[in-house]
């Protein structure tokens, strides 16, 4: 489902050009549940950008469920991210003065999704990363991080995307709630979805099936989790 | 996203910071505000100046006799002073073409007593055209007749101020009688009030038969003005260049330029008045204006503020799909809602404001429909024009980079 092939990116600082990625290749399938992992500064966040339609290659093509996506322009990525990406962030990114079923709403708004079907999608969203309803009208800067993160996590799936892509889920949580959140995941990647997890921890990426590792900007291991 | 959806954004953004979009808003309000209160002191000046010059007569024309020449012609006395207009002259106009009624004046002031109480005032010496060239009508008893003119009669009508001034306040005055100059009169009739018009109170006067005036009172000829009344506001040119060609003959004058009267056209004066009055409304309303770019300035810093603060939410929205049209739109909507809510405001400021001064100065004040449509109109589009870089500057941002602002 997604396939990327020979992925060059490079940034242009002044004269100098920075090779970020190096063609880079691998596939994911539907279903998948794959850790991308790797230190800072590997080119795993890059990676992230494109895989989440966020960014362009600078060489290869990036397919997503059969799509050409190397080469859109903006307004076209912002549609593909609508309709087929789900993002979990580090950082949470909710809207601190919105409910939390506003926040989870969001992304069915910009999909023009009637009001009542919204609502009614938000809070099996809500549920299914693990929310009851009782925080469901609580501003989202009332909660604490972990819950701030599943509020994150239902907004990442209520528009039921082709994948659901983390980008360190865990990095502001105490190692307890982080455990609980993977186990979201886990969770949701039992339910069928194609969760997309990128650490630099290898502890968090020990809970995904399958673990790519890069380094400099190339992967140096693509393997099946034993572990699990 | 639906308009819906993108208006309840848009009130969600504003009301997130209800005190710093307030205050950004009361720029907005203010310079409504004083646009409003400035137009409708503009608006009342020239609603008062133009009913007063209505109250004079409508499709009005007057005949003055023209300046008195100095021997070389070296010293002008006023206009007005010379004594060259008659009352054959006055009848003489009566068939021209276009002149529905005329009626000669002839005006002096003097002493009027009664029972123990005197007044100094305006006499009119007329004919019962008078009525319907000056916009008179009698509230008490009646005007005198042509036949009381063709006779010489005694009689007089007062306006309601001189009324009030010999008589008190409510008193039917008709069948007493009173003294000019002197000589006794007899009240006929009671003008109603038209409203005092500056110096020239019309409702100041004793009106009486022009013959009794010149015969009894000023022992003249000789009329200060005629006035004539055009049959429809169409005619008055028509009319205004037969009574000069008329008059011209009548005199023996060759040419215009010698004339020794002057023939003046109401519609010239209102023209005058109103331009201006609407110079004064302009200025007014331009320094208000000013205080409405401040405040559209106001709004610019806010919205910029604004987005640099939200810089990650906006982040969060491109990265969950929205396109660059939809974050322009909530940014701008944001701003024009906010000058909207301004402009609202301001008219409901503005309005007070004029109602203020109307009853602190004494001075009318008209809040018109047009200045209500063009606040709101101007205050959508401050919104439009100091929202639109923000916004733009808010779409044009990179979904990365924002993201992981700090």
């Amino acid at each position: 489902m997604i396939e990327i092939r020979d992925i060059i990116k490079e940034y242009t600082n002044g004269k100098e050009k920075t090779r970020v990625l190096k063609e880079v290749s691998f596939q994911i399938q539907k279903g998948e549940f794959v850790a991308i992992m790797g230190p800072s500064g590997s080119g795993k966040s890059t990676l992230m950008h494109i895989i989440g339609a966020l960014d362009t290659p600078t060489s290869g093509t990036y397919l997503l469920d059969g799509q050409d996506l190397s080469e859109l322009p903006a307004d076209d990525l912002a549609r593909i991210r609508k309709a087929k990406i789900g993002f979990v962030f580090q950082a949470f990114h909710l809207l601190p003065r919105a409910t939390v079923l506003r926040n989870v709403i969001l992304p069915l708004i910009y999909a023009k999704v009637g009001s009542e079907e919204r609502a009614k999608r938000a809070k099996q969203a809500l549920l299914d990363a693990g929310l009851d309803e009782t925080h469901h009208l609580h501003l989202s800067n009332q909660l604490s991080g972990g819950q701030m993160q599943r509020v994150a996590i239902a907004r990442a799936l209520v528009n039921d995307p082709a994948i659901i892509l983390a980008d360190e889920p865990t990095g502001n949580l105490d190692s307890k709630t982080g455990d609980l959140v993977l186990e979201t995941f886990k969770k949701l990647h039992d339910q069928g979805r194609t969760v997309v997890l990128i650490t630099h921890e290898p502890y968090v990426a020990e809970h995904a099936e399958r673990i790519i590792v890069i380094r400099d900007g190339m992967i140096v291991e693509d393997r099946k989790n034993t572990k699990l | 996203m639906k308009i819906s959806d993108m208006f309840q954004e848009v009130y969600l953004g504003i009301s997130s910071n209800k005190i710093r979009s307030g205050l950004t808003m009361l720029g907005i309000v203010i310079g409504i505000a004083s646009v409003i209160a400035m137009l409708s002191i503009g608006g009342g000046a020239k609603a008062q100046i133009e009913n007063n010059i209505q109250a004079i007569g409508s499709n009005l024309l007057m005949v003055m006799p023209g300046a008195q020449r100095g021997i070389g012609a070296s010293v002008n006395a006023g206009r007005g002073t010379a004594q060259t207009l008659t009352i054959e002259d006055s009848e003489a106009l009566k068939n021209a073409p276009g002149v529905d009624s005329v009626a000669p004046e002839s005006s002096q002031r003097y002493q009027i007593t009664v029972a123990g109480k005197n007044t100094n005032t305006q006499t009119i010496g007329t004919t019962p055209a008078y009525m319907n060239v000056r916009n008179v009508s009698v509230e008490l008893g009646s005007f005198f007749t042509d036949t009381q003119v063709a006779s010489r009669s005694k009689v007089a009508v007062i306006g309601p101020t001189t009324l009030i001034d010999l008589f008190g306040e409510g008193a039917n005055p008709v069948g007493q009688r009173i003294r000019i100059k002197g000589m006794e009169f007899t009240i006929v009739g009671v003008t109603a009030a038209k409203g005092g018009s500056g110096f020239s109170n019309s409702d100041d006067v004793v009106i009486v038969p022009i013959s009794t005036m010149s015969t009894f009172l000023s022992g003249s000829k000789n009329i200060s003005t005629i006035g004539i009344k055009a049959v429809d506001q169409e005619s008055m040119t028509l009319a205004q260049e037969e009574i000069t060609a008329l008059l011209l003959a009548r005199h023996n004058i060759p040419s215009p330029d010698n004339a020794d009267f002057s023939v003046l056209n109401q519609s010239d004066l209102v023209d005058a008045v109103s331009s201006v009055t609407d110079t004064f409304t302009a200025l007014l309303a331009s320094i208000a204006g000013i205080s409405l770019l401040v405040g559209g300035i106001g709004i610019m810093n806010m919205m910029l503020t604004t987005v640099t603060e939200r810089t990650r939410e906006i982040g969060l929205r491109q990265a969950i799909g929205a396109e660059r049209i939809e974050i322009i739109s909530q940014f701008l909507g944001e701003a024009v809602l906010l000058t909207l809510m301004g402009g609202f405001l301001g008219i409901v400021m503005g309005y007070g404001i004029s109602r203020v001064i109307s009853s602190l100065m004494q001075t009318p004040t008209v809040v018109s429909w047009s200045s209500i449509t063009l606040a709101f109109g101007v205050s959508a589009a401050i919104g439009l024009i100091f929202g639109f870089y923000p916004a733009r500057q808010a779409a044009q941002l990179n979904p990365i980079q924002a993201l992981r602002y700090e």
